[in-house]
């Protein structure tokens, strides 16, 4: 008998692999579909042959002033980097601008494991960037200790100026946060009231408005004479208005605590507290680390509104920049780029916490 | 026999634990009750030891400056009282405004990111990430110095069939004014609204006890506009417009819709259709695929599976995070104020704050406008919920 | 739960343990900054540089009572506020003094709690056109679009002025004097007002300044000066009379260079101003070179006002209403004795 040996597989017909393929299923499977695919194509060849023209190719990377951009019909690049600093760290004196840096090192040294899977030390590294790390950072960006020249916060600025109140916010208001939840779902009438009035009150206001009061009124609030700084102040106002949102994306996490877990812990004769800490919010909390990147990444997009108060964020310096005449018309240039560093910033957060949605997600998805 | 029961109860009374949570609560209500006191006390004291003027009687007092945009009759010589109106129409037109457009594109979005095509549904996908991960405030200068830019000046403005006009003042389009007759129109229409609720019940009330369908849409459509437009023509159209045109310096006439609304519109729906479009595409993917084969194996056609037995399961997902977004939208239309388009925030919280100087009463009537917003917005979503949820056996 | 009402506990407890107050000349001395609220960019008046140094009239005024007070003129802290937050920070306790072209009217004065320790500077409200439309009066405005500042007497004098001539317009307002500024070189509006001064600095901040022009008519009384919060008499005095000095002094040709030779002269009024003589730093609770330090750090009035806004800056603007009383002007300041 033979042996049969057969023969190798055909490859697929040409017009269901490669390219045509693959433009036959996607974009022209009905005649319909072709339409809108040319259509498509058509509007986009309109609008992105002149956008990346505008970007790339007539624009100007390199110079120190308006002359580089003279007669050119595409971005004014120069102008960006001519200006980076300031839109980096603010006025913030340049001679002291490695605190800044040492603090963001730190920060990607401490935070930054927690993005990956597996890493030597990855817990007490985001205990110390939780909670240690804003101390020091504080000290170390402030000044006025260990020979350190002392910076008031009026020249804090900049790109560090929006990542510090968008870090300072979650940070802070996770605490504030996990105690409104659980006053929430207490038993107890007076605490669960104060803490929905709460909650309720500060969701329903817009940010805006939490922020001109922080930072104008608070002080007609408190005595006579207690003041604190204003960019505190600021940081107060976002405090709170965060942990109410805080305290909702805990709550669903608390929620989705099955009740075995509470009468479990309860039979174990632990008390409220201890269940609480040592069994719920543990489960809890890494339930809902998505939705606390999600809110977190809300922040970070609303941390542009304290330009309205008078803190020059990012958005802020941008805008100031760009009025000046020493460069002409570069407005279009300074909001993209300003875009293009929140984009930056939220689409990587975001991707993220669709990663670990995935990865905690045990239910049953088709 | 010694009860084990009872033995336990006689334990120190600070662990009994009805006694806790009542001591406790005890403590902690005198707490806030003192924490809000010694605020308020503090602010009372420092505002009569700073000779600031309180109370609301500032509400009737002469305004004295103008206001770019009111949807009532206002000038210089009306009241504060209504520059708070003024404000808190503008804020709730756009916001209207605002839902209208940014849930049309929301739903065009989500359906095309789940399109068959492949472009659109990255394009949408594109939209998508690119919006929703920029901060609202950048997009709304970036739209209007886009706007403010683009258009010409008043002289050179842009002319459609001579009666609507665009220039950097603003789009321009004639205005209606109703004549003698058109008022049978109008109580035409909103009586056929009211009809159409009715045979809507009817049909629906006829369709559980028969099976039988009745086509509600198009009856509706037909009584509503139909009916209207039909008698509106019969009447001898009466009804006239107001033609803008340049006067001087601007156009007169006709209604102005100003550049910051434009931009103010274009950046909100566009930012928030970019959410909606997620929750769209979210609440049709969430519907079990099951479904669809099952209402495909029951011999029911592509169309009315999508329209019976998909969109009403999709809404039911849909809806809770859609108002929270519309919720969002009203609160975020507060971003107004960077940009000049004269919102609650803009004329209210800040000309009238400044002109009068009593910032707690402002504000506190500010906020609590938004509150009741969020409130009225919250206890619809609650309603409406309890409405749809599956009722599980 | 516990850790909120710890933490409300404290705050709490920090409130009344604060809560008895010394006075602002207290808090100024003891913090060892005054605070000082300036705009957000105005040449002339109060503007920073890239450098973040403050420039500017309204800037020199607070620096020469920082000078009278610390000592120090550098010793100030600037907090820029668009109009709109102005008082609020003033009455909030956020600054010390608002220098920041602020008009003195009655109902700011009597209910929002402020003070007015005088004017260093005599203005009024004009507007700003666009030579390509022709206009040469402000009477030939009717319909026209506005731009302008929310927040401020300007938004008021208008409506007044338009109704008065029984004109109308519709005002785009912004919230600072750049957006202002943007708005109208993008067309937004016909014309721009403001304070005449304020005026000429932003034409000068124009893309092209020759492509608009000022018009003649001054519609409004506008004396702009520093202002304190109500209910604290010596600091107020402290603020009205630093002010007093400097103008005192620009009358007696007291200047910068002179002072400290001036106070060792024969002139009983110099010497009294110096604190060479009397006790005026003391009645005010100050030392007795209060006057000293704010001339010599920063000039009399009249050197203030030529380094800032006079003939020979970017601004142009003659003495005018702003010359001393002997001089044509109407700048009078009482004696010190
Ligand atoms: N004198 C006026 C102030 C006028 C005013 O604020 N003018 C604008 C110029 S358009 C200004 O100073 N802007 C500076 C800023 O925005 O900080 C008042 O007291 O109300």
């Amino acid at each position: 008998m033979r042996d049969f040996k057969a023969l190798p597989d055909l490859a697929p017909p040409l017009v269901a692999r490669g390219v045509i393929g693959w433009a036959r299923e996607n974009l022209f499977s009905t005649p319909l579909n072709s339409v809108m695919s040319l259509i498509v194509i058509y509007i986009l060849y309109l609008t992105l042959v002149p956008i990346i023209d505008w970007v790339f190719v007539s624009s100007v990377f390199l110079g120190d002033d308006k002359t580089a951009c003279e007669g050119i019909t595409g971005a004014c690049w120069a102008f960006i980097g001519n200006r980076l600093p300031i839109f980096a760290y603010g006025s913030y004196p340049a001679a002291e601008y490695w605190r800044l840096e040492t603090c963001f090192v730190l920060l990607l040294f401490s935070f930054g494991p927690q993005f990956f899977e597996k890493f030597p030390y990855k817990l007490p590294l985001g205990i110390f960037s939780l909670t240690l790390f804003p101390v020091i950072c504080y000290f170390l960006i402030a000044g006025g200790y260990f020979g350190l020249e002392h910076v008031e916060t009026e020249k804090w600025g900049g790109l560090a100026l929006t990542l510090m109140i968008a870090y300072v916010g979650i940070v802070a208001a996770l605490p504030f946060g996990v105690v409104l939840a659980l006053g929430r779902r207490s038993d107890m009438p007076v605490i669960r009231t104060f803490c929905i009035a709460f909650i309720e009150l500060w969701r329903g206001v817009p940010l805006i408005s939490v922020l001109f009061m922080s930072s104008v009124m608070l002080p007609l609030f408190l005595p006579d004479g207690m003041n604190f700084d204003k960019l505190l102040r600021a940081l107060i106002g976002i405090t709170m208005f965060q942990s109410a949102y805080m305290a909702e994306v805990i709550r669903g996490g608390l929620q989705a605590i099955p009740r075995g877990q509470y009468e479990a812990a309860k039979a174990l004769g632990l008390s409220y507290w201890k269940s609480m800490s040592l069994i719920i919010l543990p489960q809890a909390l890494k339930l809902v680390i998505p939705g606390i990147v999600n809110t977190f990444i809300a922040l970070f997009k609303d941390t542009t509104l304290v330009l309205i108060i008078g803190l020059l964020d990012i958005l802020a310096t941008v805008q100031a920049a760009i009025t000046d005449p020493a460069w002409g018309a570069v407005a279009t240039e300074g909001y993209v780029f300003a875009a293009a560093c929140f984009w930056v910033f939220c689409f990587g957060m975001s991707r993220y916490s669709i990663k670990l949605e995935q990865k905690l997600h045990t239910g049953h998805k088709r | 026999m010694a009860d084990p029961v009872k033995t336990q109860s006689k334990t120190a009374i600070w662990n009994d634990p009805t006694f806790r949570s009542i001591a406790f609560q005890v403590i902690a209500g005198v707490a806030i009750v003192w924490t809000f006191w010694a605020l308020f006390d503090n602010t009372m004291t420092n505002m009569e030891r700073r000779g600031i003027t309180t109370g609301f009687a500032f509400l009737n007092e002469t305004s004295g400056f103008g206001i770019l945009m009111s949807l009532i009759e206002y000038d210089e010589t009306h009241t504060y009282g209504r520059t708070f109106l003024v404000g808190l129409l503008n804020t709730l037109l756009i916001s209207v405004l605002g839902i209208f457009a940014a849930t049309i594109l929301g739903f065009i979005l989500g359906v095309a990111r789940l399109s068959r095509n492949w472009l659109i549904s990255k394009i949408a996908a594109v939209y998508v990430e690119i919006l929703r991960n920029i901060p609202l405030l950048l997009q709304i200068f970036f739209w209007y110095i886009a706007v403010l830019q683009t258009l010409p000046h008043p002289r050179k403005s842009f002319n459609f069939a001579d009666s609507f006009f665009l220039n950097a003042r603003g789009f321009y389009v004639p205005g209606p004014v109703p004549e003698s007759g058109f008022n049978i129109v109008l109580v035409l229409f909103f009586t056929a609204i009211i009809a159409t609720v009715f045979i809507a019940r009817w049909a629906r009330k006829r369709q559980d006890l028969t099976g039988q369908q009745f086509p509600v849409f198009l009856t509706g459509f037909g009584l509503i506009i139909g009916v209207p437009v039909v008698i509106f023509f019969i009447l001898g159209a009466p009804m006239s417009f107001d033609y803008p045109a340049l006067k001087g310096f601007n156009f007169q006439g006709g209604i102005t819709v100003i550049p910051e609304l434009i931009a103010l519109w274009l950046a909100l729906s566009m930012y928030t259709a970019a959410f909606i479009g997620e929750i769209v595409r979210a609440g049709i993917q969430g519907v079990s695929h099951g479904q669809t084969e099952a209402a495909h194996a029951l011999g029911i056609r592509h169309n009315p599976t999508l329209r019976l037995v998909i969109v009403p399961q999709a809404m039911r997902i849909i809806i809770p995070p859609l108002t929270s977004q519309y919720l969002n939208l009203a609160k975020n239309s507060s971003l107004a104020t960077a940009i000049g388009y004269p919102d609650l925030v803009g004329v209210f919280m800040g000309t009238t704050l400044n002109q009068t100087g009593q910032a707690l009463e402002i504000v506190a009537m500010t906020m609590a406008v938004y509150l009741v917003m969020s409130l009225l917005i919250s206890a619809f979503m609650n309603w409406f919920n309890n409405r749809m949820a599956l009722v599980e056996r | 739960m516990k850790k909120t009402f710890t933490v409300l506990g404290v705050v709490a407890a920090a409130m009344l343990a604060t809560s008895a107050s010394a006075g602002t000349l207290e808090d100024v001395k003891k913090r060892g900054t005054l605070s000082c609220g300036v705009s957000t960019g105005l040449p002339g008046f109060s503007i920073q540089d890239e450098k973040g140094n403050w420039t500017g009239l309204d800037v020199d005024t607070c620096r020469a009572v920082a000078a009278a007070v610390l000592a120090d003129a550098n010793k100030v802290r600037f907090v820029p506020l668009t109009a709109k937050e102005r008082f609020t920070a003033l009455q909030s306790g956020e600054i010390d003094i608002l220098s920041r072209n602020t008009t003195w009217t009655h109902t700011r004065d009597t209910s929002l709690g402020l003070n007015f320790a005088g004017v260093n500077y005599y203005d009024g409200q004009g507007f700003l056109v666009q030579k390509a439309l022709g206009v040469k009066s402000a009477l030939e405005l009717d319909g026209a679009s506005v731009c302008i500042q929310a927040g401020t007497t300007t938004e008021l004098n208008l409506a007044d002025y338009f109704r008065e001539h029984g004109m109308k317009y519709s005002a785009v307002v912004f919230d600072t004097s750049d957006q202002t500024r943007e708005g109208f070189e993008a067309a937004r509006c016909d014309i721009l007002t403001s304070d005449q001064s304020q005026l000429y600095a932003i034409r000068s901040k124009l893309g092209n300044p020759g492509s608009a022009m000022v018009l003649p008519e001054v519609i409004s009384k506008e004396p702009l000066g520093p202002v304190v919060r109500q209910g604290d008499d010596a600091w107020f005095n402290i603020v009205k009379w630093t002010l007093n000095a400097l103008i005192n002094a620009d009358e007696m040709g007291v200047t910068s260079a002179n002072a400290k030779d001036m106070s060792m002269g024969t002139n009983p009024g110099i010497k009294r101003l110096l604190g060479t003589e009397g006790d005026a730093g003391a009645k005010l609770g100050l030392s007795a070179d209060w006057a000293m330090n704010a001339v010599i750090q920063v000039g009399n009035y009249g050197e203030m006002f030529d380094r800032n806004v006079g003939p020979k800056t970017p601004l142009a603007i003659s003495r005018g209403l702003n010359a001393l009383w002997n001089k044509g002007g109407i700048l009078y300041a009482p004696p010190v004795r």
